[in-house]
């Protein structure tokens, strides 16, 4: 679908509104603890309106821009999946009965949520989700139920973070697909507008209340030069030809004891990571012991007891662990669910306490090593994409 | 047919590959024996003047713990070779050999092989070569079993 | 072939596959001091269970936990099934104290089941050490109730001590009445105990299957899945004709929470029964 409209800066409270009167629960960015989240918005006030992000390796600093952008930053902390992945989710409560049990299944509440400012790199992140909770033998019907809800709304980024490779990953800049609308917010002297793409009817029908007219070829040609401009100020690359089969092939690579003498193993890249999946499953009883629940949480493979088995576990090792998630994001994925589990959004980079740079880890097992900690301003060495 | 022991040497898997000259030999150092079940077929500290190969049955290599009494280590069955310690000083047997089932075995005079093998390097080494192979497939059971793989897990 | 298996997952599309169905204890029998065997019946009396040999389930224990199990019982019997299981933590040591009448959560079966198909026609060598003789009894009843559709039919199995054998009466049963050949081996002898020690691996090399036209099932301890598949492939066996059953740490056997993956493979969902071909690239390594 390739239509193209301009929605006036002043008419972004109306989408919210239209959103709202359907029943949705719009969540958004909005600036909260010294970062840019995803939390519920009552008004496009709330949007981090004038606010930029400044990346690189463990660090994420906020910056005042000198325009009001309302989308002037690049990816926070949060990524969509803690609303249709749920950090803690209770699956169903049991109580005693007698010398058995009877068990209450917890349904998924049906909750129609609309996701405002989707980057091009979360919607495929989403996609990739989608592969996992529900392109398998068995359904997520809790990933399902929040799923089938959903309103997205794009918004392209007008610039690349210093951590983002999303063109190597071929995710990005640009939203192709698994939107209701795309936006592309233009900011030309006085003007401030957003050329919209429509993705669907739903999308289109809920424009349908607000003033809007077609875009000219002008302005959609301005919105093509800023996708390509963000296209080229990616701040890090990834060479990905292969890359399977580099991984599986080097598994004592000794990078990997050099990686894991700095991971902490805290755990906060698969935290952030918009794909990562694991989970742990708890189940708990009250004091009584006569009420049981069943909890799904996320969980990481950096943990130690993440591989146990009787007696201790299988990946004892920071440098198995490390070696687990990387060769897992970029290689296993693929042939579990037929695309890489990366997609270049670089939050692992950003708030990896220490800084490593799967990127950097990639290019050492390759054989071209920079020198540890280098940020990689991604001007000079621009890997080829796939 | 009754085979001959040169017969039966030379087929054997652990003589593959011997010259002729040396199957005789061997041959020549070699009996056929017969135990009944529970019978001892050497004891520890007896001179280890022989080694066998069993052809049928199985045999328990043990050894006495006091207030355990006899305690099989492991057991040796059809095929394999039993018993080295004719190879080296002081060449006396370390541990016990006592049949659980009859036994036939192909009993062959260790001490005379010694000599010859002193005379003859050339047979020294084959047999050797091939003793050593028996001793680290017997090793490496051995480790499996030290791992008390089927214990309570740590 | 097989029996027509309704998957409970396909079956019940719709439905949360986290949420357990409820069986009854109708018996509970110890094996030996750290292991024991329940048998469960649905709680209505009607419906069934079945399963392919080399399943398992997930069970769950009101308030404590849930793990996966191994079925171990005859596949056609579909109105009671059994898991033989080792106490090993909290949630088996306290399934160790239940008793007929309790009840207790199952989800499942899950995964892929030993090749009694591809064995049509062939010898077949089993060898198990340990508990791993539980996730094969099935598969040893299925081809007891097929026999004429095999050829040799071996099994050695390596127990710890003779105390620690597995389904004594059963094995003498099956070997007086049935052609099937069964080795029984102890790590460690007790006073009394007349039959092998040593390793189970040491009596694959002389064991009178035929290596051209054999299929092998292995399950017991990785280390003695690594030396039986040496011995194995020493024999002559492809790597295409060796299965080995897997483990890995499980928490929901569906193919979510991604705990039990081995590589790329889920363990939950392409295992725990592998051809030996499909793993080889990984298996033994450290830390995998």
């Amino acid at each position: 679908m390739s239509d193209h409209f301009v929605l006036g800066r002043d008419h972004l409270q109306g989408l919210f509104d239209a959103l709202k009167a359907r029943g949705y629960q719009v969540l958004g960015p909005t600036l909260r603890d010294g970062a840019i989240v995803y939390d519920e918005l009552n008004s496009a006030d709330e949007l981090p309106v004038g606010w930029t992000d400044e990346q690189n390796g463990g660090t994420y600093r906020l910056k005042k821009r000198n325009d009001r952008a309302c989308f002037g930053y690049v990816v926070g902390p949060h990524s969509w999946k803690r609303f249709l992945y749920p950090p803690a989710v209770r699956l169903w409560q049991a109580t005693r009965n007698g010398k058995g049990f009877q068990i209450l299944e917890d349904k998924p509440a049906k909750k129609k949520m609309a996701f405002i400012g989707v980057r091009a790199c979360e919607l495929h992140a989403m996609a990739i989700q989608d592969k996992v909770f529900l392109g398998g033998p068995a359904l997520d019907c809790h990933y399902q139920a929040r799923r089938d809800g959903i309103f997205v709304l794009a918004v392209n980024c007008g610039q690349a973070g210093n951590t983002c490779f999303c063109s190597s990953m071929g995710t990005g800049p640009k939203a192709d697909s698994g939107f209701d609308l795309a936006l592309t917010e233009i900011l030309e002297g006085d003007e401030h507008y957003f050329v919209a793409e429509m993705g669907t009817e739903l999308g289109r029908e809920v424009l349908s209340g607000i003033p809007q007219k077609a875009a000219s070829a002008a302005q959609v040609e301005r919105a093509k030069a800023i996708h390509a401009a963000t296209a080229t100020q990616m701040g890090r690359s990834m060479d990905t030809t292969g890359i399977k089969e580099l991984l599986y092939a080097n598994s004592e690579h000794p990078r990997w004891e050099e990686v894991a003498a700095r991971c902490l193993t805290c755990a906060n890249c698969t935290m952030v990571c918009p794909t990562c999946f694991c989970s742990t499953v708890e189940d708990v009883t009250d004091l009584t012991g006569e009420h049981a629940e069943r909890w799904r949480k996320w969980d990481s493979c950096f943990t130690t007891d993440f591989s146990y088995i009787h007696g201790g576990s299988v990946r004892a090792t920071a440098k198995s662990r490390y070696r687990q998630w990387m060769t897992h994001k970029l290689g296993t994925w693929i042939d579990q669910f037929g695309s890489s589990g990366c997609v270049g959004c670089g939050r692992c980079i950003t708030w990896c306490p220490v800084g490593i740079d799967i990127t950097e880890e990639v290019r050492a097992i390759r054989g071209g090593v920079s020198p540890v900690g280098a940020g990689n301003s991604g001007k000079e060495r621009h890997d080829t994409n796939t | 047919m009754i085979q001959t022991l040169e017969g039966i040497v030379s087929e054997h898997p652990f003589f593959k590959g011997l010259e002729e000259q040396y199957i005789k030999l061997v041959a020549g150092c070699a009996k056929n024996v017969r135990f009944d079940e529970g019978q001892i077929i050497f004891r520890e500290g007896d001179a280890a003047d022989q080694f066998y190969f069993i052809r049928e049955g199985l045999v328990a290599v043990e050894l006495m713990i006091p207030h355990r009494g006899f305690t099989t280590l492991q057991t040796v069955g059809e095929g394999d070779v039993l018993g080295w310690s004719w190879l080296m000083p002081p060449y006396r047997w370390r541990f016990g050999a006592r049949t659980l089932q009859p036994t036939r075995a192909l009993a062959f005079d260790g001490k005379c092989l010694r000599t010859k093998c002193d005379e003859d390097h050339d047979l020294g080494y084959e047999l050797l070569k091939r003793f050593t192979f028996v001793v680290t497939e017997r090793l490496e059971a051995t480790r499996l079993q030290l791992l008390d793989l089927y214990g309570a897990p740590a | 072939m097989a029996p027509q298996l309704e998957n409970s997952i396909a079956a019940r599309t719709g439905a949360d596959p986290m949420v357990p169905e409820i069986y009854c204890i109708q018996r509970l029998r110890h094996e030996t001091d750290d292991t024991f065997t329940i048998e469960l019946a649905t709680v209505n009396g009607n419906g069934g269970f079945s399963f392919l040999p080399g399943q398992f389930n997930m069970i769950y224990v009101f308030g404590v936990g849930e793990v996966p199990i191994s079925i171990s019982s005859d596949p056609q019997n579909v109105k009671t099934f059994e898991h033989t299981t080792r106490i090993v933590g909290a949630v088996t040591r306290s399934m160790g104290h239940l008793k007929k009448g309790d009840f207790l959560g199952v989800r499942g079966p899950y995964g892929t089941h030993w090749p009694v198909e591809q064995a049509e026609g062939r010898d077949v060598i089993i060898v198990t050490g340990g508990i791993g003789l539980a996730p094969l009894r099935p598969a040893l009843y299925y081809l007891m109730a097929h026999r004429e559709k095999y050829h040799k039919i071996v099994l050695l199995y390596g127990a710890r001590t003779p105390e620690d054998i597995l389904y004594r009466r059963e094995l003498e049963r099956w070997r007086s009445k049935f052609d099937l050949e069964i080795q029984v081996t102890v790590d460690r002898g007790t006073r009394g105990w007349r039959g092998n020690v040593g390793v189970v691996t040491t009596m694959i090399g002389r064991s009178p299957f035929d290596s051209t036209n054999a299929v092998a099932m292995a399950c017991g301890p990785e280390v003695m899945m690594r030396f039986a598949v040496m011995e194995f492939q020493r024999r002559g066996l492809s790597t295409q004709d060796i299965f080995l059953s897997m483990e890995r740490n499980m928490k929901c056997a569906i193919g979510f929470c991604g705990h039990c993956q081995y590589g790329p493979a889920f363990i939950c969902k392409d295992g725990p029964v592998f051809r030996f071909n499909r793993i080889e690239p990984i298996f033994g390594k450290a830390e995998i």
